[in-house]
């Protein structure tokens, strides 16, 4: 074997067994490079999106969107942009919107997306009139099947411990069936599915979802008959931000997390498939080279 | 006696659900309704059976100083200040400075750092293992590059990746995930006879 062949050889070698901190340092790079630019990447909004947003936007003044707050903070830099970009679309729909979670961590999520979104965009929104915040209640699926048929048994008092009774928005209500639309946002357990099963078959409510890009495959099945319409991953929500400047303009100025978030994305992407083919294109060269070596072929 | 009187209860309850679900009856209804407040109650007890157990793990692991036992100290004292913090407010309500921040500016970066690593070891495994060996796996890595491509902006090119990857997720994936949906469902239906018949007797323990 010549000097030239060991060296490409050894070469190869280093590369397939390149150390895992170097893919870090690119993986860093592609991720907050973009992120420290401000770079946004628009995202032509897809059927399964549209269908979300035009749903919202049919809804007519005064419906009530019940919003689940069904994640944490590990997904919440995905899901976030999608429950603000629907609860913008919703104030603008004029819409009551009633917030609560079935996960103990969608509890403060709640309260957060409050103050950075109602109170600080729409102060003119009145709590009890416009929005209410019900909270987080244990019981996972076994609460959802029981709001369907009786809310005020499980809702007795507000977040705040305010009695459900005082609160005017929460008059009418007494069973999920009393919602023009319920949103699930969260991939987990109890989230979408659940909220399929338990509340929209048997209740007929029409039910849409926001989830992390991972978890939307398993959702695409509900589609078209049993969910309304599903955003996944940050492209969902930059489609669906996408879809909220083209119809309402005076958001296109608004800085949009969800689009934010896709430069990043993209690259990362970039930089993965990069490795990806890198690290095939080693493994044909290395078993050729081995076939070409093995005792017959050996040249 | 030990195992009939367990086997009588689950039959006749799981007997009632399913009567229940099928016949639309107010009588039925609100027994129903109390078996959810059951379901919620129970649920409440587990909690507390994991709160107890999570305090004996880690205090034992303290106790015998066992490996990386320090941890466990982490883990009990953030747990007594979260559950002090959260009464702070009194009964039923979480909305006090202390437990607003922890929630804030110590769970949230702790959660959101620890899922956003994921990327890193995703993009160091996919390097390694993402290997076209086989035809499947050939057709695996081809199909996840098309799904990962739709993203990036590719000119004239990206209209016919994306209604590929579109095609990708809408017709192959689909029929895949509604068949094992459709799968589960009838192997849940079946697992759910056998318990209710007592055939499947594995939740009574071995005594």
């Amino acid at each position: 074997m010549s000097n030239g062949q060991t060296t490409s050889r050894y070469t190869i070698e280093r590369l397939q067994s390149i150390d895992r901190r170097i893919i870090f340092v690119f993986i860093a790079a592609a991720v907050i490079i973009p992120l420290l630019l401000g770079a946004s990447l628009k995202e032509e909004t897809t059927p399964i999106v549209r269908a979300l947003f035009d749903y919202v936007d049919h809804l007519p003044e005064g419906s009530r969107v019940l919003l689940s707050f069904d994640y944490g903070p590990t997904t919440a830099p995905e899901i976030q942009p999608m429950v603000d970009a629907v609860l913008r679309q919703c104030i603008e729909r004029k819409c009551k919107l009633y917030m609560m979670a079935v996960w103990a961590t969608g509890h403060n999520l709640v309260g957060q997306t409050i103050e950075e979104i109602l109170k600080s965009e729409y102060p003119q929104l009145q709590y009890g009139q416009d929005y209410v915040n019900l909270g987080y209640k244990a019981g996972s699926q076994g609460l959802i099947r029981l709001l369907v048929v009786d809310f005020k048994r499980m809702y007795s008092t507000d977040a705040a411990g305010t009695a459900i009774d005082s609160i005017p928005m929460m008059q009418n209500i007494g069973n999920l069936k009393n919602f023009d639309l319920i949103f699930s946002f969260g991939g987990g357990f109890p989230g979408i599915k659940e909220w399929i099963l338990y509340a929209g078959d048997p209740g007929h409510i029409p039910i849409g979802g926001g989830c992390t890009a991972v978890s939307a495959p398993l959702l695409y099945p509900y589609y078209p008959s049993q969910l309304v319409g599903l955003m996944g991953g940050a492209k969902g929500a930059a489609e669906y931000e996408n879809a909220l400047i083209q119809a309402y303009p005076k958001f296109s100025n608004m800085p949009m997390a969800g689009m934010s978030l896709m430069m990043s994305q993209t690259v990362s992407h970039i930089v993965i498939m990069f490795f990806v083919v890198l690290g095939n294109v080693l493994y044909f060269i290395g078993r050729n080279r081995n076939a070409s070596t093995k005792p017959g072929g050996e040249k | 006696m030990k195992r009939r009187v367990p086997l009588i209860i689950v039959f006749c309850v799981s007997l009632f659900m399913v009567i229940q679900y099928f016949v639309p009856l107010d009588s039925l209804e609100r027994v129903y309704r109390s078996f959810l407040d059951y379901t919620i109650i129970i649920g409440v007890f587990a909690l507390l059976l994991g709160i107890w157990s999570l305090c004996r793990v880690n205090y034992d692991k303290i106790k015998r100083k066992s490996e990386n036992w320090q941890y466990a100290i982490i883990t009990l004292t953030g747990f007594f200040i979260m559950t002090i913090a959260g009464f702070l407010s009194g009964w039923g309500r979480t909305d006090n400075y202390l437990y607003q921040h922890l929630f804030s500016y110590v769970l949230v970066p702790i959660q959101a750092t620890m899922f956003s690593l994921l990327a890193f070891f995703i993009a160091s495994a996919a390097f390694r293992a993402f290997r076209a060996r086989s035809l499947l796996a050939t057709l695996l890595l081809i199909s996840g590059l098309v799904i990962m491509i739709r993203f990036v902006p590719l000119g004239f090119l990206s209209e016919p990746i994306s209604d590929l990857a579109g095609w990708i997720l809408r017709v192959p994936n689909m029929a895949a995930k509604r068949a094992i949906i459709i799968g589960v469902g009838l192997g849940a239906v079946a697992t759910a006879f056998k318990i209710m018949l007592g055939i499947e007797r594995a939740y009574l323990g071995r005594d």
